[in-house]
C-alpha cells in the first residue's frame, strides 16, 4: 500500500516537474524529423536508378538501427538522471526524514521509487519505439522482424541501468551516482565494441572483453538483443562472417543470458533495498 | 536523570507485553544507555531518560551537542551503537512507535512541487489515518499553523518560515501522542515563535507529550516542564525547570574590589564578575548580609544588592562552561 503511495508520488513529481511534457515534446520532434527522413528513402536513386524494394528495406533497416541506437543512449541517460536523485536527493534535501518518520518501511520507499520510475520508463519506451516502428513501416514498408522483442530488450536495458543507478543512489550522492551510471554504460558499450574487434581479428582475449562486459552490466548485451530483433536476417548472416558491431548482431540472446539478466535485475534491486535498509537517514 | 516513577512504569513496559493498557501508560519516551558513535566521534554517550506522557520536555544544548542525533535515534532514522529504548511503549524505530508520533525535522523540507494541502494529504496517507478524517485533520492543521489561506499554493513558493509552519502542521496531523520538534522556531519571526509556544501549550493540555529540541533558551524556559542539558553527547544536567534554576543567587553592584579578595568570597558560592556586577550563585540567602560585609572588608564599595534567581540562560552557560 505504502509502496503505491510512493510510486504515485513519483509519477506526480515527474508530471509536475514537467519531465513528462519534455519527453513528449522531444519524442514528437525526433519522430517527426526521422519520419521526414524515412519518407525520403523511397525516392532515393542509386546510379541514376530508383532503389529496389530490397534496397529500400536495407537502407531503412540501417537507418532504423541508427535512430534506435541514439534512442537507447537517450533512454540510458534518462534512466540515470531519473534514478540518481531518487533516493540520494531526498536524503540530501531532508525530505526523506519526514517520510521515514511515518510508519513507512524503508523498502517501501525504495520499491515505490523504483516502481514509479520503471513504469514511467516503460510507457516512454513502448510508446516511442512503437511509434517509430510504425512510422518506418508506413513510410518504407520495412518492419522489424521481432518488434516486441526489440521493445522488450530496449526497455530492460533501460531498467537495468535505472536499477543500478537507484542502488548507487541509496549510498552515494546524486551527482556521483549519475556520473558512475553513465560512465559504466559507456564503458560497457566500449567493451562490446572491443569484443567485436576481437571477433574480427580472432583475438580471444579481446573477444572476451566483450563477453565479460555483457555479463558485468548487461546494457550492451541487451542492445545487441534489440539489434538482432530489429535487423533483417541478411544483417545477421553477414555478422556471422564479419564484424558483430553495434549495428549488427549474429544471433539473439540465449535463454541463459536472459536468465542472467533477470537475476542481475533482482540482485541490483535487492542490493538497493538492503543498502537503504542498513544506512542512516 | 530518569525519574523513579517513570522508570518503574517503563520497566513494566516491554516488547513482550500485549495489553493496550501498558502501551497507553508507558512513558512517551524511555531510553537506557543510548549511545551513538560515528567512528571515533561519540555523538551520544549513554543517554538514559524517561519522558512521561503529557509532559513538555526540553532538550537543550549548544550546536553539535547531539540533540538531533537523539531525535534520529528515537525515530529509527539512525541506529544506536548500543543501548535501547521504547517510544510510546514500542521499540525505537518500529512502525508501531512511529504510528502515533509527529515530527518536525531540523531540516524541514517538503516536496516543493506539491501544494501545502497535498503535503498534508500525503502525510495523512502515510500515517494511515482514516480517509474520512483527512479533511478535518488537514483543515485543523492548516488553521493551527496559520496557513489556511495558502493551502492551495505550491510549497516551492513558501518562505522558510512558512515551510517551518507547514512542517509543524505535518507534525500535528492525526492526533499524535508524542510530538518531536527539532529546533521548531529556527526560521520563525517573533509572532511565529509565540504561535509555537501556544501550540506546545495546547498539546500539553490535550495530554500530548512534546520533546522540544532547542538551543533557544527563552522558548524552552517558557513552555517546558523538565529539561535536560546535553553537551558533547553527555547529559550534564537534568530536572524540573524550577529545580534546575533553584540555585539562589545575588547580584551586587560594587567597585574597588581587588582580585585577591575572590578566594575569600568563594566561600559564599560561585563568583562571576561582569560589567560592575558581582554575581554569587548558590548562596544561602541568610548569608547575603555577610557577603556584603565581606565585600566592604575587602575594600569594595557597594551600590546595589539584587537578590534573585538565575535565568535559564545563565544556568545553561554556567553548565556548559563547567562541562
Amino acid at each position: 500500500m505504502a509502496t503505491w503511495v510512493i510510486a504515485s508520488l513519483t509519477w506526480r513529481e515527474l508530471v509536475r516537474r514537467k519531465l513528462v511534457v519534455a519527453l513528449l515534446a522531444l519524442t514528437a520532434i525526433v519522430i517527426g524529423v526521422s519520419g521526414w527522413g524515412f519518407s525520403r528513402v523511397s525516392g532515393l536513386h542509386l546510379g541514376g536508378l530508383p532503389l529496389t524494394q530490397g534496397e529500400i528495406h536495407t537502407a531503412a533497416a540501417q537507418l532504423l538501427l541508427l535512430v534506435m541506437f541514439m534512442f537507447s543512449f537517450v533512454l540510458a541517460l534518462t534512466c540515470a538522471f531519473l534514478a540518481a536523485p531518487a533516493i540520494a536527493g531526498e536524503l540530501e534535501s531532508g525530505v526523506a526524514q519526514g517520510l521515514l518518520a511515518r510508519p513507512l518501511r524503508r523498502r517501501e520507499l525504495v520499491l515505490g521509487r523504483w516502481l514509479g520510475l520503471s513504469l514511467t520508463i516503460a510507457v516512454y519506451t513502448v510508446c516511442s519505439t512503437t511509434l517509430e516502428f510504425a512510422l518506418v513501416g508506413w513510410t518504407t514498408g520495412y518492419w522489424p522482424p521481432q518488434p516486441i522483442a526489440a521493445e522488450a530488450a530496449l526497455l530492460v536495458e533501460g531498467l537495468i541501468l535505472l536499477t543500478f543507478t537507484l542502488a548507487l543512489s541509496t549510498r552515494i550522492s546524486a551527482i556521483t551516482a549519475g556520473v558512475i551510471a553513465v560512465i559504466s554504460f559507456g564503458a560497457m558499450w566500449l567493451g562490446g565494441v572491443a569484443g567485436a574487434f576481437g571477433q574480427v581479428f580472432h583475438n580471444a582475449a579481446i573477444t572476451n572483453v566483450g563477453v565479460v562486459t555483457h555479463f558485468l552490466l548487461p546494457t550492451d548485451g541487451l542492445w545487441h538483443a534489440a539489434v538482432y530483433a530489429m535487423e533483417p536476417s541478411s544483417f545477421a548472416a553477414s555478422a556471422i562472417r564479419g564484424l558483430n558491431s553495434s549495428f549488427e548482431s549474429a544471433s539473439g540472446p540465449t535463454a541463459w543470458y536472459l536468465v542472467w539478466v533477470a537475476l542481475w535485475m533482482v540482485a541490483a534491486l535487492g542490493l538497493a533495498l538492503f543498502s537503504f535498509e542498513s544506512r542512516e537517514a | 536523570m530518569a525519574e523513579a516513577a517513570t522508570e518503574s512504569a517503563a520497566a513494566e513496559a516491554g516488547p513482550g507485553g500485549s495489553s493496550p493498557a501498558w502501551l497507553s501508560t508507558s512513558p512517551a519516551i524511555h531510553v537506557s544507555q543510548l549511545t551513538k558513535r560515528y567512528g571515533q566521534t561519540v555523538a551520544l554517550a549513554g543517554l538514559s531518560m524517561s519522558v512521561p506522557r503529557g509532559e513538555v520536555f526540553g532538550f537543550l544544548g549548544p550546536n553539535g551537542a547531539g540533540k538531533t542525533t537523539v531525535v534520529k535515534l528515537l525515530l529509527g532514522l539512525a541506529q544506536p551503537s548500543s543501548g535501547e529504548g521504547l517510544l510510546l511503549g514500542s521499540p525505537l524505530g518500529s512502525l508501531d512507535a512511529r504510528r502515533a508520533v509527529g515530527y518536525l525535522p531540523e531540516l524541514f523540507r517538503y516536496q516543493g512541487w506539491l501544494k501545502a494541502r497535498e503535503v498534508l494529504m500525503l502525510h495523512c496517507r502515510l500515517a494511515q489515518l482514516e480517509r474520512s478524517s483527512w479533511p478535518e485533520a488537514i483543515k485543523g492543521a492548516l488553521a493551527t499553523v496559520g496557513l489556511s489561506d495558502r493551502a492551495d499554493d505550491r510549497v516551492a513558493g513558501f518562505s522558510k518560515g512558512m515551510q517551518q509552519r507547514l512542517g509543524l502542521g505535518v507534525a500535528l496531523l492525526g492526533k499524535p501522542q508524542l510530538v518531536l520538534l527539532d529546533e521548531p522556531t529556527s526560521a520563525l519571526d517573533p509572532v511565529g515563535r509565540h504561535d509555537v509556544r501556544e501550540i506546545v501549550r495546547g498539546l500539553r493540555e490535550r495530554g500530548v507529550a512534546v520533546f522540544l529540541n532547542s538551543h533557544l533558551l527563552s522558548e524552552v524556559e517558557q513552555v517546558c516542564d523538565r529539561v535536560a542539558v546535553v553537551d558533547h553527547g553527555r547529559v550534564i544536567a537534568a530536572g524540573r525547570l524550577d529545580e534546575l534554576l533553584a540555585r539562589p543567587q545575588v547580584r551586587v553592584r560594587c567597585t574597588g574590589l581587588e582580585p585577591q579578595a575572590q578566594p575569600q568570597l568563594n566561600a559564599f558560592g560561585v563568583i562571576t564578575f561582569d560589567e560592575g556586577w558581582l554575581t554569587v550563585s548558590g548562596i544561602d540567602p541568610g548569608r547575603v548580609p555577610d557577603l556584603v560585609s565581606a565585600i566592604i572588608e575587602a575594600g569594595g564599595r557597594v551600590y546595589a544588592v539584587d537578590p534573585g534567581q538565575q535565568t535559564l540562560e545563565e544556568r545553561f552557560l554556567q553548565l556548559i562552561e563547567a562541562a
